[in-house]
């Protein structure tokens, strides 16, 4: 009967499988442009024509051309790169930060979880974006400072959740399974404390990946990222904002796709998320 | 006339039907038991006599009446009418069925207080008279507490209190007993045989026969959503025409063959005790000055009820948990006295089965996987582990075609004997199994205790069996040790212990369980 109900829920709460299908299309369509942008456009993105500067979208543009007359729909394409590259590397060192900090929280002697839990309190009090604009007022600008700030800011996240998820899988029945069989605990910790934590922090990098994105056109278009001429999405909304009035599309296209991106991995993200709720209750 | 007559009710979800043509009557002053295992429908069939089917069930019946007026176009509405006033339902988890937020007399006057404008004086001193009524002691006290403050028994009670409050016809209870302890089990029937005799009609839902035989009149085996048989108790019991009803009264554990010792004492435990730390700086002994001795080959039962300190002695039994004195020799040598490093070699001598075997398998994990972790602790030579895993399966009646199989996609007896080979993979001395069946249905729980029978006089195992059930104990043990509060308060021989009770908590365990 409760199986039931919580079947239900689960799917109630999944978002429509339509939905997911279409975020991971753009999914893979973003993550062919980072790898072959050439797939797309063969217009290089630097390339500029002052003589047919701030052309609106044609077919010879689909997106227009910028104050310089460089190919917006180019620059979006090989924008890409940039940014999914910033977005994957935050989260990926984000991901192993909170990990080795929660698992070590989890594990260690009371003492210690204490000292790293209030560490951890003292950043989660920080907006993320605040914190990580401290950094970067630390190590100066540039992409790899964006990469690292980044993935500081959002470290304590996962590491919190690494820990709870340790203490729970640590004190759980198949864990207790282990040591009575006579697995000694590092082996234990290894088999199965480890990759039971691993689960849904994996689902929390999913929805994290978007939010690190966005994250990193903002700190872009404050031009603490990449460096001009360089295309990045959140460079591109910078460089156009002062021609909002007479060419919209400098702005708009890299805009649509920051948002097209964090929204589509927060619906496949979600749907992990479900997912894994559905399968463990 | 019946109170409700129910003819070819079906039920179905998805296309799918769970209730089958279901037909009865309840007649005043009488009671009618529906027995089935879960999944039977049994719990569906009793809801629908309240027009409470959950959302997505479709409903069809050709008669359906409550006092004789055709029940089967109600309204929400008319089913409000209904539902308190003429027929009233109790589950079977009183905290769950009690509002958490609401002192206990609110709660059993509530069918009272949406009917009619009374003043809250008024429903309180009728708060106090139902308390009364269902033997609550102090009823005035408990009207002014909150559920949580009442143990499991005066929750039952006074959830049967709110059931009765607006004057029903007829008492639905859905498994009334199930979560009490034996001797509260048997408390409770009383008080439920006290209400049909002044009349009330009572439809009683179990997967128990046992419970159900003292109180009904008549049973209605179910099973797979149909009605298998019905007839008055009496007959039903001595002559049961179905084989489905002849498997549950076999499934009833009998009496125990005693086992062959084959050697002296292996697992002794000398006054082991073990408290802890309760709410504002009380502490709570768990297990208070235990000893005892288990002989090679033969099982010794501990019978209590919950909260006596079993699970606490099986973990202290175990090593997995330290006493604050006494200590544990296993086979002989010492073990709880170890440290964990050192014991870690010697831990595949003695092994654990647990109520829940789901809890204790990595989910993640297929079953050939689970027993590869068990064997490798072995000497088995890495190519026969692959085979050794099979011939475990086979050993606890499962197949090869088992071990690509993950633990949530395997029946709650099939789990068990998995957890049983994971366990026999060691090839222990000693096996502790803390109530082992207590979360399976009757049929499925007779073939474990079989299997852990068969595989003792095969192999010569040696067992501490816990459980708050004296049938299953009885069928099991060869000595038994009854534990309460954390003492053990009678052991001995199981035909002493059975036959000649010495202490008056064990008599008062034999006569509420009825054997």
């Amino acid at each position: 009967m409760s199986l039931a109900i919580t079947e239900r829920l689960a799917r109630g709460r999944r978002p429509r499988s339509g939905g997911v299908i279409a975020a991971s299309a753009v999914l893979v369509v973003l993550a062919l442009a980072a790898v072959v942008p050439r797939l797309f456009t063969g217009i290089d993105p630097l390339e500029t024509e002052i003589a047919n500067a701030l052309a609106a979208p044609s077919l010879a543009h689909p997106f227009g051309t910028d104050q310089s007359g460089r190919d917006v729909f180019s620059r979006v394409v090989y924008g890409a790169q940039h940014s999914l590259f910033i977005g994957f590397a935050a989260t990926i060192l984000a991901l192993v930060a909170g990990l080795i900090v929660g698992t070590i929280s989890g594990l260690a002697p009371r003492a210690i979880d204490t000292v790293l839990s209030r560490i951890i309190d003292v950043l989660m009090a920080f907006p993320e974006f605040l914190l990580a604009l401290l950094l970067i007022a630390i190590l100066g600008p540039g992409e790899s400072s964006i990469v690292v700030a980044i993935a500081a800011a959002s470290m304590p996240v996962y590491a919190r959740v690494t820990r709870v998820q340790v203490l729970v899988v640590r004190r759980s029945g198949y864990v207790r399974a282990a040591r009575i069989i006579g697995v000694p605990p590092l082996v234990s910790v290894l088999r199965h404390v480890v990759p039971n934590t691993l689960g849904p922090l994996l689902v929390m990098a999913t929805i994290g990946f978007g939010t690190a994105i966005a994250s990193a056109a903002g700190l872009s278009f404050l031009g603490l990222g990449t460096t001009p001429p360089e295309p990045e999405w959140g460079l591109i909304l910078s460089e156009g904002r002062n021609f909002l009035g007479t060419a919209w599309w400098i702005a708009v296209f890299p805009g649509l796709a920051v948002t097209a991106t964090v929204i589509a991995t927060t619906v496949v993200g979600r749907r992990l998320l479900a997912r894994r709720a559905g399968r463990t209750s | 006339m019946s109170v409700v007559k129910v003819s070819d009710l079906r039920i179905e979800f998805d296309g799918v039907t769970v209730v089958d043509g279901v037909s009865f009557a309840v007649a005043p002053g009488e009671c009618l038991a529906i027995v089935g295992e879960s999944g039977s429908g049994k719990t569906l069939t009793a809801q629908s006599l309240l027009g409470l089917v959950p959302d997505g069930a479709t409903v069809s019946t050709a008669e359906l009446t409550i006092d004789g007026v055709d029940a089967r176009a109600f309204s929400e509405t008319q089913w409000r009418g209904v539902r308190g006033s003429r027929i009233a339902l109790i589950s079977q988890d009183a905290l769950v069925a009690l509002d958490p937020l609401r002192r206990v007399g609110r709660e059993v006057t509530e069918a009272i207080e949406v009917r009619e404008r009374t003043s809250r004086a008024v429903l309180d001193d009728r708060a106090v008279a139902l308390l009364a009524d269902v033997a609550v002691p102090e009823p005035s006290l408990r009207a002014r507490q909150y559920p949580h403050e009442l143990s499991g028994g005066l929750r039952q009670r006074a959830l049967i209190a709110s059931g009765l409050a607006a004057g029903p016809a007829l008492l639905v209870a859905d498994e009334p007993t199930t979560a009490l302890d034996a001797t509260v089990q048997a408390r409770i029937l009383d008080l439920l045989r006290e209400l049909k005799r002044s009349g009330l009609a009572l439809l009683l839902v179990s997967h128990d026969l046992s419970v159900v035989a003292s109180l009904a009149d008549r049973i209605a085996v179910m099973q797979n959503g149909a009605i298998v048989e019905e007839a008055d108790a009496a007959t039903l019991l001595s002559s049961p025409q179905h084989p489905y009803t002849r498997a549950l009264l076999a499934a009833v554990p009998g009496e125990r063959t005693p086992a062959v010792p084959t050697g002296g004492v292996v697992l002794e435990a000398t006054s082991l005790t073990k408290s802890y730390r309760g709410p504002s700086r009380s502490t709570r002994v768990a297990v208070d000055d235990v000893s005892l001795q288990l002989r090679a080959g033969t099982t010794l039962g501990i019978v209590g009820e919950s909260g006596s300190g079993k699970s606490t002695l099986a973990r202290l039994l175990m090593a997995v948990e330290t006493a604050d004195r006494g200590d544990v020799v296993l086979a002989g040598e010492p073990w709880s006295a170890l440290r964990e490093a050192a014991r870690r070699g010697r831990r595949h001598r003695i092994q654990l089965i647990e109520q829940d075997p789901l809890s204790s398998f990595d989910p993640r994990l297929s079953v050939a996987r689970i027993l590869a972790e068990a064997i490798e602790r072995t000497d088995t030579p890495t190519r026969e582990r692959a085979a050794r895993a099979v011939e475990l399966l086979e050993s606890v009646g499962l197949t090869a075609a088992h071990l690509g199989r993950r633990p949530h996609q395997l029946s709650g007896g099939q789990r068990q004997r998995v957890a049983i080979a994971r366990a026999l993979a060691l090839r222990p001395d000693v096996l502790v199994c803390d109530e082992p069946v207590s979360a399976l249905d009757v049929s499925v729980q007779a073939q474990v205790l079989a299997l852990l029978d068969d595989l003792q006089r095969r192999t010569g195992l040696s067992m501490v069996f816990i459980s708050h059930d004296l049938a299953v104990i009885r069928a099991m043990s060869d000595e038994i040790a009854v534990m309460r509060d954390g003492r053990v308060v009678e052991s001995g021989p199981a035909a002493d212990v059975l036959g000649a009770p010495q202490h008056p908590f064990t008599v008062e365990l034999l006569a509420s369980t009825g054997i």
